[in-house]
């Protein structure tokens, strides 16, 4: 499988994604730079964690609009497989790839630490291996990543088993203090109604590596590689 | 009319407003053998004010130790010391105050010590892979210290999360003597390959100079004097000395710095802290016995109208000096254009060591690099020193006019410890930072007592620490330097890493004060004595002078604050070794002698109320033994959990490594000593350990053969109760509650 990490200026953590998916789960990696108008043939675009020009604005606002947004946009639309991630959610939220938008959160203060997600559905690419209700321990780091979306967006969302991942305490109670920024639902991660395009404000290439101590996160890029293994 | 002849004649009265001395305006127009213009006089006051020239601090920071096996490049020769880290790694490490423009702005001020340090380090080619932080404040209930602590920390996460570099460790103190001047020390951890550095120098004759990264514009002006001065009330009407962070454009630099020294057309760098063009081309210049041309006008600045000293004085962040190899400016403009940053040729490499400034054509200054400099013209001096009257009275200190307290009052005296500002989680405060970008923190899921940073694609992981408890220095400012220096590696040894090498940021008063000085001198002995003891030599970091906060409009300097930054080399990662307690039934022992002290404890400072004492008990031998020993048992597998005792004594270090195990324990007291002294005492070299029964023997065994005392204490239970003598000091659940919710209750 090709994956292609987009590098925005301020991405900070490409090169960390890049390394989990080169070097632990062994697949092809290219980097594609903002400017460019190529994809590579890449298989899935995955758009990095960072600050992308900064997020002086409203986080992912100015990376939305990069050269290499337009053939993002046109990859999904054709059915491409895209994953985003914290920065990169917040760009497809802004692209209008995935529903709904990521607000400050509650606290208004950045949040780094470990959270427990709930998978919700085993119904796509990344969640294909999870069971659902099944809790994996992932950090978070970002201080706009409060989901937020209208009353009939989540009712569709629901109905369409969109929402991937929900924040939930070790037992996978949705407990509002195990609710980090406040996010609508407690949702953590969703996709699109196409079922290609998917976003969670959890970074599991922070949680994929044995030497760190944690390797929840590698579940989700096995259920990647596994869908795809299958089908191919 | 030209910019030089509007500009008054200068006279020893402009100097003095300058920050100058008379003596040292008489030395530079000896030097110029003229009048100094009013640009030059300002050049003049910034590189010789104490932040660029250390004037009067350079004699005594000769006299710590330098030298050593691992060492690449030695303190003072470029911008930061460089350590030999094995298989072909080099770390480049440094720590800087913020201190005076945090004290006004808070968070800019904060935000631009993190970017100014992180520089420091990239300019050398060394990517940072970790930053650290100190920080001090006032009391904790003063809407002035929440202010300044809310400011301080958003300001340093919204920097380095954005710029991209975990922040894995630090310290948070508090105690009133900061009122009004906190102290905010970053530092900055970085990586290269042994033999790509970059040097911040400047030759070959012709050569371009350009100017790359943000634009000028009129922020941070005298800033470096500025840092230079003591801080009073009138201080804040100097905030437009206070520069203007911005981490998207120092991301952008760092990416466009690294990759433009791979075209190999760099000949040097340096980034542009403080007194910016003026430091950076004065100091390139020295170090490559050469001269510069600089045209000012052409330096893309952020507003019109701008005056040459304004643009050779801006502390704008974000800005590098490069001096490139003629003939390849266009492979360098090419990887400022790919990262659209700005890169602007704005003079030339000279003969000579003389520096000419123009604006339009017009000669704006003209004056010899090496007299600007430390260690070539810079005033140095031997400042008096005399010891204050409040040393020997706190030597009178006697712990027998303390009643030992009775199990009550132990526990009362436990509970005020755990729940303390200077001893409670940092967890409002570093969840703030993004500690686990880069993937390397690998102490997120696996705490011990220095964060472990991972090098991929090796067996080794660096081991990163900052301490000093100020309480001690003030007492003694010899034996706490030296407590600060022996934590910090015991620190790194509790981790399973050996001592490396150390920086230092030294937070002082007023250094015209002979009783400030006479601190300053006894925290260099003590520090210089014990990086002698461990091997651990200095390279490099950074003098704040000038700290004070006025109490019923008595000056008071604050504690003087030697922050002490250690990194220290774990070698093979199966030695990391964790704090926290693993299995119940395992065996609990002090390693390391017991003492009847509590000589500046928390316990004796802040519950008991007696401010004044002694420092802790320090001999640098046992400490050194201790870290041998511990690393022996790390090393054989006799251990399952190490944690130094230091802040709130034994009972706080049984805690911290219940609370990071989620077990509880039960414990006995050692009856030799008073048993506030042997749970609350802060006497130092001493380290909780937890043994498994099957590896009892053995290790009964090795430490019988030492020359370390140990001490049963007792063992790890599963239920979650904190058990002392038989007594149950409490439930642990309870007391996580209290411990994790101490600052989230004082900032709400």
């Amino acid at each position: 499988m090709k994956f292609g990490v987009v590098i925005f200026p301020g991405s900070n953590c490409d090169h960390d994604m890049i390394y989990v998916l080169r070097n632990i789960m062994g697949q092809e990696v290219v980097e594609l730079w903002h400017k460019d108008h190529d994809l590579q043939g890449c298989d899935m675009v995955v758009l990095p964690g960072g600050f992308s020009f900064g997020d002086y604005l409203r986080s992912g606002a100015i990376a939305r609009f990069s050269p290499i947004m337009t053939e993002v946009i046109a990859h999904a639309d054709r059915g491409g497989y895209v994953f985003g991630v914290c920065n990169g959610f917040q760009v497809l939220c802004e692209a209008g790839l995935v529903p709904g938008a990521l607000l400050h959160n509650g606290t208004q203060k950045f949040i780094c630490r470990n959270v427990n997600i709930r998978c919700e559905t085993s119904r796509s690419l990344i969640t294909s291996a999870i069971e659902p209700g099944q809790v994996l321990t992932i950090p978070i780091a970002h201080g706009e990543g409060r989901f937020y979306a209208d009353s009939s967006t989540l009712a569709e969302m629901q109905s369409n088993d969109q929402v991937l991942f929900r924040y939930c305490d070790p037992t996978g109670k949705l407990d509002d203090a195990a609710n980090p920024n406040g996010a609508t639902g407690h949702i953590a991660g969703v996709c699109n109604k196409g079922r290609n395009v998917f976003g969670m404000m959890p970074h599991p290439e922070r949680a994929s590596d044995l030497e760190l101590g944690n390797t929840d996160g590698r579940i989700i890029f096995e259920s990647m590689l596994g869908a795809l293994l299958e089908r191919s | 009319m030209s910019e030089t002849a509007s500009q008054p004649l200068t006279t020893v009265e402009t100097a003095k407003k300058l920050g100058l001395l008379p003596e040292e305006f008489d030395r530079i127009k000896e030097i110029l053998g003229r009048v100094p213009n009013f640009t030059e006089l300002s050049i003049f006051s910034v590189m010789w004010s104490e932040h660029c020239s250390y004037k009067n601090s350079i004699t005594w920071l000769k006299t710590l130790p330098k030298k050593g096996s691992k060492m690449l490049v030695e303190a003072g020769e470029e911008n930061a010391g460089l350590v030999d880290i094995g298989d072909g790694l080099a770390c480049a490490f440094k720590i800087e105050s913020h201190n005076h423009p945090s004290a006004l702005e808070p968070y800019q001020g904060a935000a631009t010590g993190v970017g100014g340090i992180n520089r420091d380090i990239f300019t050398m080619g060394a990517r940072p892979i970790a930053q650290l932080n100190s920080l001090r404040f006032g009391n904790p209930d003063s809407q002035k210290t929440k202010w300044l602590m809310k400011g301080v920390v958003k300001g340093i996460g919204d920097y380095g999360n954005a710029f991209g570099i975990p922040t894995v460790g630090g310290e948070v103190y508090f105690d009133e003597c900061y009122n009004q001047n906190p102290l905010v020390n970053a530092m900055s951890v970085g990586i290269l390959e042994v033999g790509k550095m970059v040097s911040a120098t400047s030759y070959g004759a012709g050569n371009p100079v350009f100017i790359v990264g943000s634009s000028t514009g009129k922020d941070g002006i005298h800033g470096a004097t500025f840092a230079s001065e003591d801080i009073t009330e009138a201080s804040s009407e100097k905030i437009p000395a206070v520069q203007v962070g911005d981490p998207f454009q120092e991301k952008l630099l760092l990416e466009a710095s690294l990759e433009v020294i791979t075209t190999g057309a760099v000949i040097g760098m340096q980034d542009m802290g403080a007194a910016g063009i003026t430091c950076s081309t004065s100091e390139m210049s020295a170090k490559g016995k050469h001269g510069m041309e600089i045209h000012l006008d052409k330096v893309p600045t952020r507003q019109e109208g701008m005056l040459g000293w304004e643009i050779l004085l801006s502390e704008s962040q974000e800005r590098m000096l490069i001096v490139v190899e003629k003939g390849r400016e266009a492979d360098v403009l090419a990887v400022f254009d790919k990262w659209d940053l700005n890169c602007v040729q704005i003079g030339t490499v000279t003969e000579g060591e003389r520096l000419r400034y123009y604006m339009h054509g017009e000669l704006v200054a003209d004056v010899p690099a090496h007299d600007l400099v430390l260690g070539g013209g810079a005033p140095v001096y031997s400042r008096e020193y005399a010891e204050p009257a409040y040393f020997q009275e706190y030597r009178k200190f006697s712990i027998d006019s303390i009643p030992v307290p009775d199990a009550e009052g132990l526990k009362k005296a436990a509970w005020h410890l755990i729940g303390h500002p200077n001893i409670c989680s940092r967890q409002w405060v570093s969840d703030q930072y993004d500690s686990m970008v880069g993937t390397v923190n690998m102490s997120t899921n696996a705490p011990s007592d220095a964060a472990i940073v991972n090098i991929k694609g090796s067996d080794r992981a660096l081991a990163l620490t900052v301490d000093c408890n100020s309480r001690y220095v003030k007492s003694d400012p010899e034996t706490g330097t030296a407590i600060a220096v022996a934590e910090a590696a015991r620190n790194i040894v509790c981790s399973g890493a050996e001592p490396t090498a150390i920086t230092n940021c030294l937070n002082f008063g007023n250094p015209y004060s002979p009783e400030v000085y006479w601190t300053f001198v006894g925290a260099i002995k003590g520090m210089g004595a014990a990086c002698r003891k461990f091997d651990t030599p200095v390279t490099g970091g950074n003098v704040s002078f000038y700290n004070q906060s006025v109490f019923d409009s008595k000056v008071e300097p604050v504690f003087p604050t030697p922050t002490i930054g250690m990194v220290g080399l774990l070698t093979s990662k199966k030695h990391l070794m964790t704090l926290h307690f693993k299995h119940a039934g395992d065996l609990i022992y002090l390693v390391g002698r017991s003492r009847n002290d509590i000589n500046s404890s928390e316990y004796l400072y802040s519950h008991l109320g007696v401010k004044g004492s002694p420092a802790p008990f320090l001999d640098l031998d046992e400490e050194a033994r201790l870290h041998g020993l511990l690393l022996d048992l790390i090393y054989n597998g006799e251990v399952a959990s190490v944690h130094d005792v230091s802040d709130g004594g034994l009972f706080i270090s049984l805690f911290e490594s219940a609370r990071a195990g989620r077990l509880g324990f039960d414990i006995s007291t050692d009856e030799e000593f008073r048993t506030d002294a042997f749970l609350f005492g802060e006497s130092q070299s001493r380290a909780v350990v937890s043994v498994r029964p099957e590896m009892q023997e053995a290790f009964v065994e090795h430490l019988s053969a030492s020359e370390v005392d140990f001490t049963f204490l007792g063992e790890v239970t599963d239920s979650p109760e904190m058990v002392v003598d038989g007594q149950n000091f409490g439930n642990l659940n309870e007391a996580v509650k209290v411990y994790d919710g101490v600052l989230a209750g004082k900032m709400a």
